[in-house]
């Protein structure tokens, strides 16, 4: 090749991106939810969707090393297993990262946007994901990465792809990169300044006049949606009070009565404790998918603490247990079913008196 | 109302004001690994300070680690 003679274009042509990719453990083929607290690795080249990745980003970039990591092991200790999985990638001097796609995966999109964190601030490179809006990765990194928006689950994978090494071209060619609604990727909460034709008071009226007139309009700035609670005041007087124990873990009586669904719960369950003094393995289980049950199905206490909350009640130390525990799946569960969800069994609980409540997440 | 729970910055995320972080995401108030009256223990601490939580007045959103 005469190098003299190519043009800046060339040159860009001719420099394959460099990307390192961050899987998970199921994603990176080591295993299910048995294997969620490994360790980070790394394997040369791709793995997984790195093959259909690499399929669509053809010549403009190479995946040289893909890092896996348990999404146990990162939730767990998220700025601890960051920093382990930054000191991997560094190491083949990446261009860009892509990241999942995590689909509404929440430990796996958590950890997909802490390491977009940790890549972002140490190594100043883009990184690409992937996620469905309501994965809480989303609202606690969006500004780190670009999070392309996906369906909910890992079947939206071939839509997915494409989509993320769209905008990995982009990088790849040094193209100007567009704002969400062009590039497809959900808003970061970057502000960016720009000259518009039109100036904003005749942009602010003609929205108003649309408004007035009942016609659809576009607002330019959706009002945020702080996810804040009021303050409660605390509890006094825990010597009589009731205590009420609620539960995302899905801790549920042996046999799922009510067959709460092991992900995307359509309901959930109000289970007597009425003379129960301790969970054990023949009396519940756990309905949830997304984490590894045998642990749960071993001790439900372990998820639900029914047995020290009878012991704090013998002693005198708490006034009561309430005599019924709630309990749901919270995996891939909808934000709109977990608000109603909660706002129903909080208007029981208050309703029987109850002072306190104790929820548990796994 | 007190949050027990692994990803402290999810709980954060949705607007908990009281949070204690939990062992792990397949047992958040248990360890396998320990014999059962260490455990048993341990569950008794977390669950006393989600008592402590509950009963302490906090003006921001709280971590209540140990």
């Amino acid at each position: 090749m005469n190098r003299a003679q190519s043009t800046s274009a060339d040159q860009r042509s001719l420099k394959k991106l460099r990307v390192v990719h961050y899987l998970n453990q199921f994603f990176g083929q080591v295993g299910g939810e048995e294997k969620a607290g490994m360790g980070p690795e790394v394997r040369e080249g791709v793995v997984g969707p790195g093959m259909a990745f690499a399929k669509q980003l053809g010549e403009a970039a190479e995946i040289v090393a893909t890092v896996i990591c348990g999404d146990n092991y990162f939730g767990e200790q998220v700025d601890e297993a960051g920093a382990e999985v930054l000191k991997l990638i560094q190491k083949y001097k990446p261009d860009l990262v892509i990241a999942g796609p995590a689909f509404n995966a929440g430990r796996y999109g958590v950890a997909c946007g802490a390491v977009a964190q940790r890549v972002t601030e140490a190594l100043d490179l883009p990184v690409i994901t992937g996620m469905y809006p309501e994965n809480p990765g989303v609202e606690i990194y969006r500004r780190f990465a670009y999070v392309i928006e996906t369906g909910n689950s890992a079947a939206a994978m071939r839509t997915a792809v494409p989509a993320m090494a769209a905008l990995v071209k982009k990088f790849a060619a040094g193209a100007a990169i567009g704002g969400p609604e062009e590039e497809g990727y959900i808003p970061r909460g970057i502000r960016k300044n720009f000259f518009h034709q039109e100036r904003g008071a005749r942009r602010a009226v003609g929205i108003l006049t649309k408004k007035l007139k009942g016609e659809e309009f576009v607002t330019e700035y959706p009002m945020p949606n702080f996810d804040r609670v009021d303050i409660a005041e605390p509890l006094s007087k825990v010597e009589d009070a009731t205590i009420a124990l609620v539960t995302s873990g899905g801790i549920v009586p042996r046999g799922n009565p009510d067959r709460i669904e092991s992900s995307s719960a359509s309901k959930y369950g109000r289970y007597s404790l009425k003379g129960v003094e301790d969970l054990t393995a023949e009396t519940h289980e756990t309905a949830h998918g997304g984490y590894d049950p045998v642990y749960a199905n071993d001790d439900p206490d372990r998820v639900l603490p029914v047995d020290v909350l009878r012991e704090l009640e013998k002693e005198g130390a708490i006034g009561r247990l309430h005599p019924y525990y709630y309990s749901t799946v919270g995996n891939g569960t909808s934000v709109a079913n977990a608000k109603k969800y909660a706002s129903e069994i909080a208007a029981e609980l208050v309703n029987e008196g109850v002072q306190a409540v104790i929820l548990t997440s796994t | 109302m007190v949050h027990v729970a692994t990803v402290v910055p999810i709980s954060e995320t949705v607007g908990a004001n009281k949070i204690v972080p939990a062992v792990a995401i397949p047992y958040p108030l248990g360890n396998p690994d320990m014999p059962p009256d260490e455990e048993q223990r341990l569950r008794r601490r977390l669950v006393e300070k989600s008592i402590e939580a509950l009963t302490t007045a906090v003006e921001e959103q709280t971590v209540f680690d140990s």
